[in-house]
């Protein structure tokens, strides 16, 4: 602490608030911010360089553990992808069934983020009421798709299993229900003191801002941008069903809650219809192995916003190259102009209201040096010895056991 | 801490003069077990049992058994205690002593039935309050001796909210000595017993110190000296095993003695009442008092600091001061 009352707090990578490791250093004059330094990089897992070192159908499974609340959208991104290059025609009714666990997956991204930034905020009731709501969905999917988080539904050229009739009065059952205690939260949103005072005014991002930045999902709608590529640019049934794109002009928190919370009475609409329009047929085309060469580049509409799978296919049964742009990287740029000259105490809740997924997020790795201060990248070889020379300075050598390891498979 | 404070008066400690001279002992007594520091621990674990169990149902969980709190207690005192190195050792360790004792010492001077308190003299509304304020000046010492920067910044916090909440709640509570023309919470308590109904001209007064008192708790809406998910837990983010075992152990003898000191100054009916029946009432009064700071920490959201202070001063302590007003008219028509 100097003597001006200027000094710097790191806010994580380990912290309450932050689910997920992420580094922040703020620099503060009292309770007031005068700067942030955002770092990612605390949770890379190399899933781009390891989709390379597997097959198309392996992907799937490890493109959906990207993230663990919008494990849908990778993964309906990523087939879209594969099945434009391939040329696959996918049958009508998997695509109304993807669409229907994606709004589905909404619903429950939706309803944790609302949980959250009541945690946030110190609101605990508002998180364990929300959470046990969630719940209902939760249940809906695993029923749909025996699984709570990972829904493994899709496949290349199609989905994995049907909806039968018996779920459908259950859908509607659980859609009438969730319905219902959203008009709750809607209600208590616009009328808690405590929430308002909280929200309002908080991290704002003017519309300029928000198309500077390039945000996207909710957090640029609530800076009155219409930017949602279920419209833009309709994948799976979206095309056929109407909804409406919810935007707010009020560019703050509280908007960004009123953009999700008015987009959950989407979802329920959607689903609705994805019931009523759903036609009869097969629920997936067929698919042979190998991808012929091309590249495809894939957009869909995740609950945090945009997500961008690029794919290089090289005529094998592994793709070339896979690149996935996760909706928070698009987004945690403009967190920085959001707490320009806010409080220590809205911190948090800013965060928040991006609703970050850090770990889909990191991506590269670069090393810092401390003596002399310097930045470098490295490549994959260049890791690969690195990493052999540190292990070594620890006083760990594998390279016997290499060696003997490459006798007995020799 | 009991030096320099007159001898209790006969009266209102329920004694003979002619047997105050034998019963040092039973002040000992009364000092250790009761009213003073082991019957003080029972009402702390089981306030904060009903506090947690109350929000939790609020809040659609179950909440946890009876014994939770004993149990927390026991385990902070089995851990081990880290001082950090560049604390300050001597400051660190004794906070949360300092804490325990003013809470327990603040008890001493309130009625809890038939005007019984331990200690009385004329000014113990002042020194209660007093006694009151101090643990909250332990938590800033505790954390800003801690060097933590998550613990300074919650120091400063907590004295700042301090000087938001004091006015309202000193104001709320000496309307109430002002209506009774006396500085003594239990010549108080005789004072609402001859006069019964008089304490619902104070009703103003009650909910303002109610909500002045959430802020000396650290409750939400007004937890933010600890708040969580912005400096981690602020003061006591240091404080681990016996020493956080203390404080935790402080703050709800003082949600205890704010309850009792509530139900003595705003809700003194039935004061008249036997032991047994005065007794059960009194944990009636408190079981009230603390269900209503949980229901109130259950259904609002943190404010921010520059928020508390600006409602403690916009609205509190000019509904205080309304308080104030109306029972020195109300003196004046009584008088008359």
């Amino acid at each position: 602490m100097h003597n001006s009352g200027e000094f710097k707090l790191p806010f994580g990578p380990q912290h309450p608030a932050l689910k997920e490791p992420e580094g922040f250093s703020v620099a503060l004059k009292g309770e007031k911010i005068l700067g942030v330094d955002i770092r990612l990089g605390y949770n890379h897992r190399g899933i781009e360089k390891a989709c390379e070192e597997r097959t198309y159908i392996q992907d799937i499974y490890l493109i959906e553990r990207i993230c663990g609340i919008c494990s849908h959208a990778h993964s309906s991104c990523f087939v879209q992808a594969v099945e434009e290059i391939a040329g696959i025609e996918t049958p009508k009714r998997a695509l109304f069934i993807r669409t229907l666990i994606g709004e589905l997956e909404r619903i429950h991204s939706h309803l944790l983020w609302l949980g959250v930034a009541g945690h946030e905020i110190g609101f605990d009731t508002l998180l364990m009421y929300s959470w046990r709501d969630r719940e209902i969905v939760m249940d809906l999917l695993a029923l749909l798709t025996g699984n709570r988080v990972h829904y493994a539904m899709n496949t290349i050229g199609g989905v994995r299993r049907d909806i039968k009739g018996q779920h459908r009065q259950k859908i509607q059952q659980a859609i009438g229900q969730l319905e219902e205690r959203t008009k709750y939260y809607i209600d208590l949103v616009s009328n808690e003191t405590t929430i308002i005072k909280r929200l309002s005014g908080v991290g704002v991002l003017s519309k300029e801002d928000a198309l500077r930045l390039g945000a996207v999902g909710p957090t640029a709608r609530a800076s009155g941008v219409k930017r949602d590529i279920r419209c833009d640019d309709p994948y799976a049934a979206y095309g056929e069903l109407s909804f409406e794109v919810v935007t707010d002009d009020r560019c703050d928190v509280y908007g960004r809650t009123v953009v999700r919370l008015k987009e959950l009475m989407q979802s329920y609409a959607i689903v609705r219809q994805v019931l009523e329009l759903m036609p009869q047929g097969p629920i997936a085309a067929k698919f042979g192995r190998k991808v012929p060469a091309g590249e495809a580049f894939s957009r869909y509409e995740a609950p945090r916003g945009e997500d961008v799978h690029y794919i290089k296919a090289n005529g094998t049964d592994k793709p070339e190259r896979v690149k996935v742009r996760a909706p928070t990287l698009a987004n945690i740029q403009s967190v920085k102009q959001m707490l320009k000259d806010r409080y220590l105490a809205d911190m948090p809740i800013v965060i928040a209201a991006i609703d970050p997924c850090f770990s889909c997020t990191d991506r590269t790795i670069a090393l810092n040096y401390a003596h002399p201060a310097k930045k470098a990248l490295l490549s994959w070889p260049q890791l690969h010895s690195f990493s052999i020379e540190w292990y070594k300075k620890q006083g760990i050598d594998f390279s016997k056991l290499n060696q003997s390891l490459r006798r007995t498979s020799d | 801490m009991l030096s320099g404070i007159s001898l209790p008066r006969p009266s209102v400690i329920g004694l003979n003069a002619a047997e105050v001279s034998e019963t040092k002992m039973s002040v000992i007594l009364k000092i250790l077990i009761f009213p003073g520091l082991l019957f003080l621990f029972i009402v702390a674990l089981a306030a904060q049992f009903i506090d947690r169990k109350i929000s939790a149902r609020l809040q659609n969980r179950i909440g946890p058994p009876w014994f939770q709190p004993l149990a927390d207690f026991i385990k902070l005192l089995g851990k081990e205690d880290i001082v950090p190195d560049e604390a300050n050792q001597r400051m660190f360790k004794l906070m949360p002593l300092f804490a325990l004792a003013s809470v327990v010492t603040a008890f001493f001077y309130i009625p809890l039935w038939q005007g019984y308190a331990l200690l009385s003299f004329s000014g113990d509304v002042i020194v209660v309050l007093y006694l009151l304020t101090l643990p909250t000046l332990t938590f800033f010492i505790g954390g800003w001796y801690s060097t933590s920067l998550y613990a300074r910044i919650g120091s400063v916090r907590a004295l700042m909210q301090l000087f938001a909440y004091e006015v309202p709640l000193f104001a709320g509570i000496l309307a109430a000595a002002l209506l009774a023309d006396t500085w003594s919470l239990s010549e108080m308590a005789v004072f609402y017993q001859k006069h019964p109904g008089f304490w619902v001209f104070n009703l103003v007064g009650f909910c303002v110190s109610l909500i002045a008192l959430l802020g000396k708790l650290e409750k939400v809406p007004f937890d933010i000296p600890e708040a969580e998910t912005e400096i981690v837990s602020g003061c006591f983010v240091e404080y681990s095993g016996r020493h956080l075992g203390f404080f935790r152990l402080s703050l709800d003898i003082e949600m205890v003695v704010g309850a009792s000191l509530m139900a003595a100054v705003f809700l003194p009916f039935g004061m008249q009442l036997k032991p047994v029946l005065g007794f059960a009432l009194f944990l009636l009064k408190i079981l009230f008092i603390v269900s209503l700071i949980s229901l109130a920490r259950t259904v609002v959201a943190r404010v921010r600091i520059d928020q508390m202070i600006k409602f403690c001063w916009k609205y509190l302590a000019p509904l205080a001061l309304f308080q104030l007003l109306l029972n020195l008219i109300l003196k004046g028509v009584i008088k008359s």
